[in-house]
């Protein structure tokens, strides 16, 4: 099962959503990352926008990435599950000059962490280095966070163009070594399952994100 | 059953977030607030289909309709006494235009960082032809159209003043006529709206104006999610839960002369109105045809709309539902501002009051494809419906590129304006400008402005003259069926019949004999080519 699911089937298909405090610059990275454009005019944004972008592999297969690009205003703090949900990964975005944004990005990892356990690959990304004169987050205290909530650091600018690409080439990596640990995953389960049939664990796995975070409790206990 | 887990612990993670509040009020009141707003987009999917409150709005808008004249009498004294205060302190909004336009980073601009800056002072500020304050009842600055709001407390102060004094006599302020300045007073839920105007704007036109600011704030919040905030505090900042929605309003009140835009916009506010596409029928119904068949098996769907250039193509309604004017121009009002439709597939909630004004629609919204710039809404009281809906656009914009209907938009949406209506409209070069409107839709036909209302000044005199006429005609005291006016600069002509409303604007040379074969001619040619003007029935799914 697992050689005919990794091997050279059609384009994989990855979701992605950045989550952040509004004004911290999540538009202006997409938008920097698609059409390599920047807009020095704040719009908010007051709606979710689902773009999608074709990638090319490091090993020449073709990738999907579906972006969902939320707003970040208060209001809309409910409706994250809505795009959380099914998404293998997540940019955690904040404003380098702004306090308040980091902590934002604190809430999400932790609401990701217990809706979505290790389901979901995180980066949490510190923009507007071009405003380095400003900054009110230090580089060591963002990634040393990261560290301890096992997310990936990365700064960006997306108004200099800088760090965006790598940005999300290394989403893309990431989604694609988890997809490929668990499919890994899917398949030792499934072994496990067909040699001793009363565990019966094979359904939470395959459940997808909903109930993610019982899932991924029940995957480490039969993950040995 | 996994979508009820989700608000509870999404809001438990946020308990545990100390800081996210910058202003320093008590954090949990934001994680309420979001929690009641996620629960409210539950509970208005199963309400919303149960029961339409269409109806019971109305009502409540007729009593306070018929509140609205009278209501001043017995305190009338009093208050205008007190409106000399205000007067005085908004002394000169002076006839002058002001050029000056608010622009979108307003709030966090640098602009005015002194504390004392006392805009009472301002020549500029006090030179607007129109202002707009909005403020909570307790006293707290929401909006203003121009300046900082957080700079007018004193003004509001005053507002609230009044507002509170001509309650304790168990009465409602409805307007302040002082100083050559009108000021229209609305109340509605917590909120306190006042227009304040030197232009030839009824105090009933003023008023529906705050209405559709209101509107625009609940489309934002919904009704129920703004009352249990203001019922848990009185005091509460409203900006907080409005942030990123100020340019919303902002280009739903300045859409007329008062900042410099000349355009036929207006007018469809004055005349309670949207506008149509000009569109052959056989198109307009290959579309709706194609809509329908492309939505019909999708549950849950309410309303599809096509949009281009603020004007409606085509509506597709769930059978019984239909979207009142005032909220199709609530959509326009969001389609017009949000440049960045254009650009990606959307998801956005959106609370449309007169359908149902506790709950929120999810709209998927997109512009058909990038060589036609048609905006589709597919609104659904599903908020997991995007990727359905997703794929009942990319059938609709294939059907309709094979059946060349996007050709036939692009068509329409290249010429500066429509054709055959400009034609019409050359034929009788006495005709300056008309606006008319069957009395069985909220549908209003008008041709594109040109000389002399393309100037500013000239403008601002065409907008007086249709808000006198339509003053007139629809004053519920003594409502007129026709006007015919000899004015220095132009012959005007309002006539309400069965079937329509015409407002029409000729050269000053021209006599009534001539204005009615024209207008004659004008009628004969509309009812003509009613169906590439108008849409007579918005169809069903």
């Amino acid at each position: 099962m697992s050689t005919r699911r990794t091997g050279s089937g059609p384009t994989l298909n990855f979701k992605a959503v950045l989550l952040g405090e509004g004004c911290v610059g999540k538009t202006s990275l997409v938008l920097r990352y698609m059409e390599d454009k920047f807009n020095t005019q704040h719009l908010s944004t007051l709606q979710a926008s689902f773009v999608t972008k074709k990638v090319s592999l490091p090993d020449e297969r073709r990738a999907q990435l579906n972006i969902w690009d939320t707003a970040g205003q208060e209001r809309f703090h409910a409706l994250g599950p809505i795009y959380y949900r099914g998404s293998d990964g997540a940019l955690l975005v904040y404003d380098i000059t702004d306090q308040d944004s980091f902590q934002k990005v604190k809430s999400w990892v932790r609401e990701l962490k217990q809706m979505r356990g290790s389901e979901i690959s995180l980066i949490i990304v510190g923009n507007k280095t071009d405003l380095e004169e400003q900054r009110a987050v230090s580089y060591e205290t963002a990634l040393r966070y990261a560290q301890t909530v096992g997310a990936q650091y990365v700064e960006t600018s997306a108004k200099e163009n800088e760090g965006v690409s790598e940005l999300f080439e290394l989403l893309t990596q990431l989604m694609l070594e988890h997809h490929g640990n668990k499919l890994q995953h899917d398949a030792s389960s499934l072994r496990l399952q067909s040699g001793s049939s009363g565990i019966g664990i094979s359904e939470d796995i395959d459940t997808d994100a909903d109930n993610a975070g019982a899932a991924a409790e029940q995957r480490s206990c039969c993950g040995i | 059953m996994e979508i009820e887990q989700t608000p509870t612990s999404a809001s438990d993670t946020n308990s545990t977030c100390e800081y996210m509040d910058a202003e320093g009020e008590p954090d949990n009141e934001t994680e309420l607030s979001a929690g009641d707003l996620y629960q409210e987009a539950e509970h208005a999917e199963t309400e919303q289909l149960g029961h339409s409150i269409i109806s019971e709005l109305r009502d409540e808008l007729g009593t306070h309709a018929s509140k609205c004249d009278g209501a001043l009498s017995p305190n009338a004294s009093a208050a205008t006494g007190q409106s000399k205060d205000l007067a005085a302190s908004v002394e000169s909004l002076a006839l002058s235009t002001s050029t000056s336009a608010k622009t979108e980073d307003r709030g966090s601009a640098n602009e005015l960082d002194d504390d004392q800056y006392d805009y009472q002072h301002d020549s500029v500020w006090r030179g607007q032809k129109k202002h707009i304050f909005i403020l909570s009842e307790a006293g707290k600055p929401i909006y203003s159209l121009h300046g900082n709001e957080d700079k007018l407390v004193t003004l509001f102060g005053v507002i609230q003043a009044l507002v509170s004094f001509v309650q304790m006599g168990q009465d409602a302020i409805t307007s302040i006529h002082a100083g050559g300045i009108k000021f229209a007073f609305m109340q509605r839920n917590s909120l306190i709206l006042v227009a304040a105007t030197r232009t030839n704007m009824s105090i009933q036109q003023l008023q529906l104006q705050l209405s559709d600011v209101y509107y625009q704030i609940l489309s934002t919040l919904t009704y129920s999610h703004m009352s249990k905030i203001f019922e848990k505090r009185k005091n509460f900042d409203l900006r907080r839960l409005l942030s990123g929605s100020e340019r919303l309003i902002y280009n739903l009140l300045a859409n007329d002369s008062s900042n410099a835009r000349v355009s036929n916009n207006i007018f469809t506010f004055l005349t309670n109105s949207i506008r149509v596409f000009p569109l052959p029928m056989v198109v307009r119904s290959t579309i709706v045809n194609t809509i329908q068949s492309n939505c019909s098996k999708i549950k849950n769907l309410v309303f599809a709309v096509l949009i281009a250039n603020n004007k409606l193509i085509a509506l597709v309604r769930m059978k019984k539902y239909s979207i009142h004017p005032a909220d199709l121009r609530l959509i326009f009002n969001l389609i017009e501002c949000t440049e960045s439709f254009k650009s990606s597939e959307n998801w956005t909630p959106i609370c449309l009051p007169k359908f149902d004004m506790n709950g929120y629609l999810h709209a998927h919204v997109s512009y058909l494809s990038d060589d036609c710039q048609a905006c589709l809404l597919l609104m659904s009281v599903d908020r997991d419906a995007f990727h359905t809906l997703s794929e009942a656009k990319e059938r609709i914009t294939e059907k309709l590129r094979k059946s060349q209907c996007l050709k036939a938009i692009n068509d329409e949406l290249e010429q500066p304006f429509n054709v055959k209506l400009y034609q019409q409209v050359l034929g009788v070069p006495e005709l300056r400008h008309f606006l008319y409107k069957p009395r069985a839709t909220a549908q209003l036909l008008c041709p594109m402005l040109r000389h002399p209302y393309k100037s500013l000044p000239e403008f601002e005199r065409l907008e007086a003259i249709y808000c006198s006429l339509l003053h007139r005609i629809h004053n519920s005291s003594r409502p007129l069926k026709l006007i015919y006016e000899v004015k220095e600069r132009e012959v005007v002509l309002a006539w309400v019949t069965a079937t329509y409303e015409l407002y029409a604007v000729f050269e000053s040379i021209v006599d009534k004999a001539t204005v009615i074969k024209y207008v004659d001619k004008l009628i004969k040619w509309i009812e003509k080519e009613y169906d590439v003007y108008f849409i007579r029935n918005h169809a069903t799914f």
